[in-house]
């Protein structure tokens, strides 16, 4: 699977090189962020017309990840839609993918600052889950232990001879650990910028995402 | 223009005969045209005042003023600008005209103010009833606001300022009456999409005031016909005028006693030799092909000017406060020379510069004539130039562009057909004004010169990217940007979209340049800018040349680029990237030919003697055939390759035939490009560099090459841009740094190519790649020209003329394990210097 595992809350954790977590131990898969309809929501605002395949391009994706790892169970770390509106307009070829996901395994939707409200596509809708030493949800808290939530899509840059690497990334200290964006229309928030800069300790490390993913301390 | 300049340029010195009575006949109107035939008395009368003759080409352009379009192609200095006028000013003389009466179009903002500073003053004097005004972006929006409802009688503005006065509902009633159309440095924008997108604009006000009338104002041009179809409605003939060029300049190479490096671009050996011309001469001109170079001269230049001459800094890339403290220094004959690029070519006059230097080969004998025109503005005293090799091939060059400027054998690439990218824009621009008809709107369109020939299939699949986003999956059925109303006529679905369309007018490409800022200077005047890749590889305690100051990078604060000031003495990092300008195909042809010649008396004996040692050790390159050298050096092996297709085709060559070398398990390792030849290092030999050259296949490897190409994902971006698929400016915000919702083009890029291969953005993508950075074409001319005849020397050693190339800049690595291996390396590093591993 070309993972790198870490050690996180007394767990061995992989982050995979597509930007979803693994947790081997408890058959389980999180991807953060998926943004799903971002298009359909840009063009039904006036803005720009996008490609409009980035629903089934960020699901073709999600399905090389389950074939790979096949979890019991699948956590959507919220922003999973980009809005309501975009989940009940999302093309029937993107729901059928889903569906076929869906099947067979546990499927948990974080509700995030994107998507509050009830999904109606099944699997069971919450606010936070907590497993074991770990906690699931969509934003960092103030008082975080073995938290892990998405939100910031942060990213970072790994300066080379000459010229510079940049990644989306996981961020991972002691207490929280943060995942990237993993839909495929998603910018990043670099990790010196502010909030993520305060929010993470000072040994932070940044996860890049390559294949295998490249572990550098957080970069400032 | 300046005020001097505009009085000095059009009329000849006090004390010249005065004209006799019979060259002026009294004025009158011609009553079928309803238009002057000769200057009203009160303009006579102040030329005279004024003790100036009028030139013969001024007085053309006044006679054949009825003309639909008439271009005149007149040097710097020979009065262009009054001669454009004057037929408006004879016109408007009567005061009986409503409205607006003439458009004038410049490539500059700078060039628009000082026009309206230099016409009012003549028009003052006369005491003529005329309104002039400019409008560009820096007009303030009252002004703008008023200007469409009352327009005044001259408006002088960009291309951008016109396509965006055309976006009005309005924009009827604003040309209502329009006579005249002046397009000046009419060469300048034709050479970019800016020109593209002004000849669709003027086909637009065709319709809104018929009769229109265009005139165009160029300088020297290799292929005037060319230009002027541009210029006139198409299938509208276009009278050209020549003014009388003036005497040939006094060009030659400028002399120096230590012989110049033999790689490199900077001119540096040349610093002593070329202050000696500046103290000898009153305002020199310095002129080099990059940014970069322009800044590391400049900075040379100050640590040996002993003398402390006056010497200022001018190029694109500098805050616009700097560049105008620096023009206004050189009108007032402040400065003794200025250090600058191409952003000074354009038709701005500042003051009395009698010598101008080229450091750098000038690559196009086109730009170097135009930039020798910068010289001694008097119209019949020879503008004098010295060019400067930077390194011994330049030499070479500089003797061969030397003759071709001689032999007045300019060059010129055939222009492509108009960039649909700026056809898309344009539809969306006449989508903002109001509903149209798609026939209309086609018919309208195929008068513009460059889209004569669009096809009807192709505007429709323009219509529908702008109206659908033109994909392949109907997505946007509910929400398009351009909905038919039953009348059949187009119109935006939601009216709003029209100010989002306004706010993303033009053609340049200024969104990927990050603003540099001394950190702490709140509110302080920028420094200049910096390309965002530049940007991305500094690391804080970099330093940087910029505006000839060495600057230490801070970090990046939003947008913006905090540096602080460094006492040292020489820049770290080099200094940022430029545009590096491809050697003409005329001037490679005529450096092949000068090595045919095997007796080089032109040529300075140091290069002379490197030339022949080349002919002794190896063979030099000749025009139909192609030489490959091939020798070991420094435990690798190496292959030259002197295809003289220019610098981004000979790069492209070299990507090409890495590739075809790692197919054959040559393990090639990297390569490094000139305008002449490319130089490609490896683990393995090449025996027969033949099959590595055969034109099969050699397209579709391109293709494949180029899609996962950096190449290709800057060149989207820039189509993406123009076509109206991304927004470069959202209403009600500014550009945000490292906002979550903003991504990467290259995500669109990569998704279009895997779900919609051939998407419409897609396919410009391809042309455009092609035809730029790629330069296929001048490999496939390369190819054509050789037919096969290869010359196959292997080689113990270097050979003299592959010898340069082992110093040159911009080398590239094959993409590989060698690659992933650096990046641990560092990883590594990193991780055991903060103790993590």
């Amino acid at each position: 699977m070309n993972g790198l595992p870490f050690p996180f809350a007394g767990e061995t954790l992989a982050a995979l090189p597509s930007g979803a977590l693994h947790w081997p131990a408890r058959r389980l898969l999180c991807v953060s962020d998926l943004h799903l309809g971002k298009s359909e929501r840009m063009a039904r605002r006036g803005g720009p017309m996008l490609p409009p395949y980035e629903a089934r391009e960020t699901l073709a994706r999600l399905d090389a990840d389950i074939r790979a790892t096949a979890p019991d169970t699948v956590i959507c770390l919220g922003d999973s839609f980009d809005d309501l509106a975009a989940m009940r307009a999302l093309e029937d070829a993107a729901r059928e993918m889903l569906t076929t996901l869906m099947a067979g395994r546990r499927w948990i939707w974080i509700e995030g600052n994107h998507d509050a409200g009830p999904v109606d596509l099944g699997g069971t809708h919450l606010e936070a889950l907590t497993d074991g030493p770990l906690t699931f949800c969509h934003i960092a808290t103030d008082t975080a232990q073995g938290e892990v939530s998405g939100h910031y899509h942060p990213k970072a840059r790994l300066p080379l001879r000459g010229r510079t690497l940049t990644r989306p990334c996981f961020l991972v200290d002691a207490a929280r650990l943060i995942l990237p964006a993993y839909g495929t229309y998603t910018g990043g928030l670099y990790s010196h910028a502010e909030p993520l800069a305060s929010l993470m300790a000072p040994e932070a490390k940044a996860l890049l995402l390559a294949a295998p993913p490249l572990a550098v301390p957080m970069p400032r | 223009m300046t005020a001097v300049s505009m009085m000095r340029s059009c009329p000849l010195p006090t004390g010249h005969a005065p004209p006799t009575p019979n060259a002026f006949p009294k004025p009158g109107f011609c009553p079928i045209s309803g238009i002057m035939t000769a200057l009203p008395p009160i303009i006579e009368d102040w030329f005279s005042r004024q003790g100036w003759d009028i030139h013969p080409h001024q007085r053309d352009m006044f006679d054949r003023a009825t003309e639909p379009a008439l271009m005149l192609i007149a040097p710097t200095g020979g009065g262009k600008t009054m001669a454009g006028f004057l037929p408006t000013l004879a016109e408007l003389a009567e005061g009986d005209h409503e409205g607006l009466h003439t458009l004038y179009i410049s490539p500059l903002k700078a060039l628009a103010a000082d026009i309206k500073r230099n016409l009012r003053r003549p028009v003052e004097d006369m005491g003529l009833p005329i309104r002039i005004e400019d409008r560009t972006g820096d007009t303030p929006q009252s002004r703008r606001k008023r200007q469409r409802a009352d327009p005044p009688h001259i408006l002088l503005t960009t291309p951008e300022s016109l396509a965006l006065l055309t976006s009005y509902e309005d924009a009827a009633r604003t040309f209502r009456g329009l006579k005249r159309v002046i397009v000046d440095e009419i060469h300048a924008l034709a050479e970019s999409k800016r020109g593209d997108q002004l000849f669709l604009a003027l086909s637009r006000l065709e319709t809104l005031a018929p009769g229109l009338r265009r005139v165009g104002l160029s300088a020297t041009v290799e292929d005037p016909p060319a230009l002027a179809s541009l210029l006139a409605r198409h299938p509208d003939p276009c009278a050209i005028l020549q003014a009388d060029p003036g005497p040939d300049p006094d060009i030659s190479m400028l002399r120096i006693d230590t012989p110049p490096p033999w790689a490199g671009g900077g001119g540096a050996y040349a610093i002593p030799a070329v202050l000696e011309q500046i103290k000898r001469h009153k305002t020199t001109l310095i002129f080099h092909n990059t940014r970069a170079q322009a800044e590391i001269f400049f900075h040379n230049l100050w640590l040996a000017n002993e003398d402390a001459l006056p010497i200022g800094i001018h190029h694109g890339a500098l805050a616009r406060e700097q560049r105008e403290r620096v023009e206004a220094a050189m009108v007032a004959g402040q400065l003794r020379a200025i250090v600058c690029t191409g952003s000074l070519d354009l038709g701005i006059d500042w003051g009395d510069v009698d010598l101008v230097i080229q450091v750098g080969a000038p690559k196009n004998v086109k730009r170097l004539v135009q930039r020798i025109g910068r010289a001694n503005h008097r119209y019949n005293a020879p503008s004098k130039a010295l060019l400067v090799p930077a390194n011994r091939f330049e030499v070479v060059e500089c003797v061969a562009a030397l003759e071709a400027a001689r032999a007045h054998a300019l060059d010129g690439d055939p222009r492509d057909p108009g960039p649909l990218d700026v056809l898309c824009q344009h539809i969306l621009i006449r989508a903002a004004a109001g509903p149209f008809d798609a026939d209309d709107l086609f018919k309208e369109v195929r008068t513009t010169g460059a889209y004569a020939a669009l096809p009807r299939a192709t505007f429709d699949a323009c219509l529908d990217f702008i109206a659908t986003g033109g994909y392949a999956l109907r997505a946007y059925d509910q929400w398009q940007r351009l909905a038919q109303r039953p009348d059949g006529q187009w119109q935006l679905r939601d009216p709003r979209g029209a100010s989002r369309i306004r706010m993303n007018i033009g053609t340049i490409q200024d969104s990927d340049r990050l603003k540099v800022r001394l950190r702490h200077s709140r509110g302080g005047a920028p420094l200049g800018e910096v390309e965002e890749a530049f940007a991305a590889t500094l690391i804080q305690g970099d330093t940087f040349l910029i505006g000839g100051q060495i600057v230490r990078y801070e970090g990046l604060r939003e947008m913006v680029v905090e540096v602080s000031r460094d006492k040292g003495r020489k820049p770290r990092v080099a200094t940022y990237m430029g545009t590096k300008f491809a050697t003409s195909t005329q001037l490679s042809d005529r450096i092949l030919a000068m090595f045919g010649a095997r007796d080089w008396p032109a040529l300075p004996a140091h290069t002379a003697d490197w030339l022949a040692l080349q002919a002794q050790v190896s063979k030099l390159p000749e025009r139909d055939r192609l030489l490959v050298e091939t020798f070991p050096h420094d435990g690798l092996h190496h292959l030259c390759a002197y295809g003289f297709a220019g610098r981004n085709a000979q790069q492209t060559l070299g990507l090409l035939l890495t590739q075809r070398m790692e197919t054959q398990g040559l393990n090639p390792l990297g390569f490094v490009a000139t305008d002449y030849a490319t130089l490609i290092w490896g683990l393995d030999p090449v025996r027969d560099p033949a099959p590595l050259l055969t034109r099969d296949g050699l397209h579709t490897a391109l293709e494949g090459w180029l899609a996962e190409n950096a190449v290709m994902k800057r060149t989207f971006k820039s189509a993406a841009i123009i076509a109206g698929l991304i927004d470069r400016n959202a209403p009600g915000g500014k550009r945000k740094s490292g906002r979550q919702a903003t991504f990467s083009t290259d995500i669109l890029y990569d998704t279009l190519r895997k779900y919609d291969p051939d998407h419409l953005l897609l396919r410009i993508t391809r042309v455009e790649a092609m035809r730029g950075l790629v330069d296929f074409g001048r490999i496939e001319e390369m190819l054509g020209r050789i037919g096969g005849r290869i010359d196959h020397v292997a080689l113990p050693r270097v050979t003299p003329l592959a010898a340069p190339l082992f110093l040159e800049m911009g080398k590239v690595p094959v993409k590989g394990s060698a690659e992933a291996a650096m990046i641990e390396r560092e990883r590594q590093d990193l991780m055991q210097a903060a103790g993590l591993e």
